[in-house]
């Protein structure tokens, strides 16, 4: 828990801190410097910089908010959207058990990424989000990964709710006369808490993997905006000139991954 | 019981890859911008008059669903139409994709199996080495598979120069670099799963009968303890079938192998959508096959499933 936690605590301070480090460094990160193309790593540029002389550690730091943020927002809309899902399913059974878990079923049985590459590549305006600005990017893709992750939280919510529903303090307070409303909402939405924290945890490394694969693939958020994946899109093209410049990015991928995967794991396991 | 099985999985993938085909039709049909105005884009001397000629020849002053019938009529008659991006027939196109990509998919699914269940069973064996393991599988559950393709392209490629950084000639030295990044990929789950399953298995009492008849450790391991483990490994395979999948997308992509996913990424770029949808269903339908395959692998082993 406490690895995973302060690899990611390490991580929010980072990405919160970009302005202070820009100003610190006095660069500004968007800010082109032709004559300062793949800098080697030095006092003012600590990274380096990338194939338009921008300092590399700020667009990581400033990726890191975006990445970051599109995870957690994916990962959030995921479990509220799942975790309804699941409730309803339980609680309601019959068909609309029926429907929700067949419509999970089938896109359980998808792979995920040609569908998002599709849909990540129809025209935003279509939806009535403004085209090539950072925050509807973000928000797009955000939309389109819970789309994919709810699936997840939503069999995990239902099968718990299932055993909880069957459970003699539901069947008391239904005696009780408690409305279903308030059963779901106090007895048995914090029975669930556990399974609801992992899938979340597990959502947010899900949905930064998938965001930085689309990404890199320049179907997700769109340059100048720096996301950790599209630092890496050119990077194919300048692994002859500039390897380094692919290494960092893909580390800090790794590291934010690795820290859901962690907290995730320790939850389960203080649970047992 | 089997056959019922396999009749009503067919079924179910049939109605699932019709509601994909559906949905995904209209979504693209939403999208402003049909292949005439792409052909008045590229050619400034069509009128208003042409268009509306060749909408009316194509169909595209159809409603939308009428559209929707007549395109799945063609193509459930054998019909897959042409590529516009590539001139050339889609069935042209999606065979060669099609089998690119299940070298590729067959391949480092044997590799991540293999090295999967070794590594397994060298954390339920060795306790010293549980923890190197664990940390090997953490690692490989989160690198994003297009950086991993990067960096060995960086070594490998750019650096020592040892192998091609990608296309595909044939040959072992252009899938040697793809197989392994997707393998590594798709390791987590297995090595997490065999070695899980292999220490319960190994906890049995019919486990302490076959030392006590002096079997040796690797005839325990294998032959008594590894069928019963197998099971919710193969579980695990029909579950990550898609993630697979995808991963195979990405690699391909990274190493510019000519396969269905680069054949779906650069039919999405260059919006020719008729090749995008059609080898989308396709994918997703290997997809389902292989599940199916799985799952039926997985009752042959466990008779209390059947």
């Amino acid at each position: 828990m406490k690895a995973g936690l302060i690899l990611l605590g390490a991580l929010v301070l980072a990405a919160l801190a970009a302005p202070l480090a820009a100003a610190a460094l006095g660069h500004d990160p968007f800010l082109p410097d032709l004559f300062n193309r793949f800098a080697p790593p030095s006092v003012e540029h600590p990274l380096g910089t990338d194939e338009l002389g921008r300092d590399v550690l700020l667009r990581l730091l400033h990726g890191a908010r975006v990445s970051l943020a599109v995870g957690l927002a994916a990962a959030l809309a995921a479990t509220v959207i799942g975790t309804t899902a699941g409730l309803l399913a339980a609680w309601k059974g019959g068909w609309m058990d029926a429907a929700l878990m067949r419509l999970a079923d089938g896109m359980l049985a998808l792979p995920a990424l040609p569908l998002l590459v599709i849909l990540a590549a129809l025209d935003p305006a279509a939806i009535g989000l403004p085209r090539g600005e950072a925050l509807s990017d973000m928000i797009r893709i955000a939309g389109l990964l819970a789309l994919f992750g709810w699936v997840g939280v939503a069999r995990l919510v239902r099968a718990g709710a299932l055993s909880v529903l069957a459970r003699d303090f539901v069947r008391a307070a239904r005696a009780m006369g408690v409305g279903e409303a308030r059963i779901l909402r106090r007895h048995v939405l914090p029975e669930l808490a556990t399974p609801i924290a992992i899938a979340t945890a597990l959502a947010v490394g899900g949905a930064v993997l998938a965001e930085s694969t689309l990404s890199f693939l320049g179907l997700g958020i769109a340059p100048p905006a720096p996301s950790w994946g599209n630092m890496l899109a050119n990077a194919q093209e300048l692994a002859f000139q500039a390897p380094l410049v692919a290494l960092w990015p893909g580390l800090a991928i790794l590291l934010a991954v690795l820290g859901c995967n962690l907290v995730a794991d320790a939850i389960s396991r203080q649970r047992r | 019981m089997a056959g019922a099985l396999i009749l009503r999985r067919l079924l179910q993938i049939a109605v699932t890859t019709a509601i994909l085909s559906l949905c995904a039709f209209l979504l693209i049909g939403l999208m402003p911008g049909d292949p005439i105005d792409l052909a008045i884009a590229g050619d400034p001397r069509l009128s208003a008059a042409d268009a509306a000629r060749m909408r009316a020849l194509h169909g595209l002053d159809q409603p939308l669903l009428a559209r929707y019938l007549a395109w799945a009529q063609s193509v459930l008659g054998g019909n897959f139409g042409h590529s516009r991006l590539f001139a050339q027939p889609v069935s042209a196109l999606l065979g060669p994709a099609l089998l690119s990509t299940l070298e590729l998919l067959g391949l480092a699914l044997l590799l991540a199996l293999g090295a999967g269940v070794g590594l397994g069973a060298l954390a339920a064996l060795r306790p010293r080495w549980s923890g190197p393991v664990q940390a090997l599988a953490l690692a490989a559950q989160a690198v994003p598979t297009f950086w991993l393709g990067l960096l060995l392209i960086i070594l490998f490629a750019v650096t020592l120069g040892w192998l091609p950084a990608g296309g595909a000639e044939g040959g072992w030295r252009f899938l040697l670099l793809p197989v392994v990044t997707l393998a590594f990929a798709n390791l987590a789950a297995y090595t997490r799963h065999s070695a899980a399953a292999l220490r319960s298995a190994l906890a049995e009492p019919h486990i302490r009968t076959a030392r006590a008849k002096g079997a040796s450790e690797a005839r325990v391991l294998w032959r008594h303890a590894w069928p019963n483990a197998a099971i919710p490994v193969v579980a695990v395979a029909a579950l990550d079938a898609g993630a697979l999948v995808s991963g195979a997308l990405v690699t391909e992509t990274v190493f510019a192998r000519p396969g269905m996913g680069k054949l779906i990424f650069d039919a999405v770029m260059g919006s020719d959508f008729n090749l995008a949808l059609l080898a989308l269903l396709v994918v997703a339908v290997v997809t389902m096959l292989a599940t199916l395959a799985a799952d039926l692998v997985q009752r042959w082993l466990d008779p209390r499933l059947a």
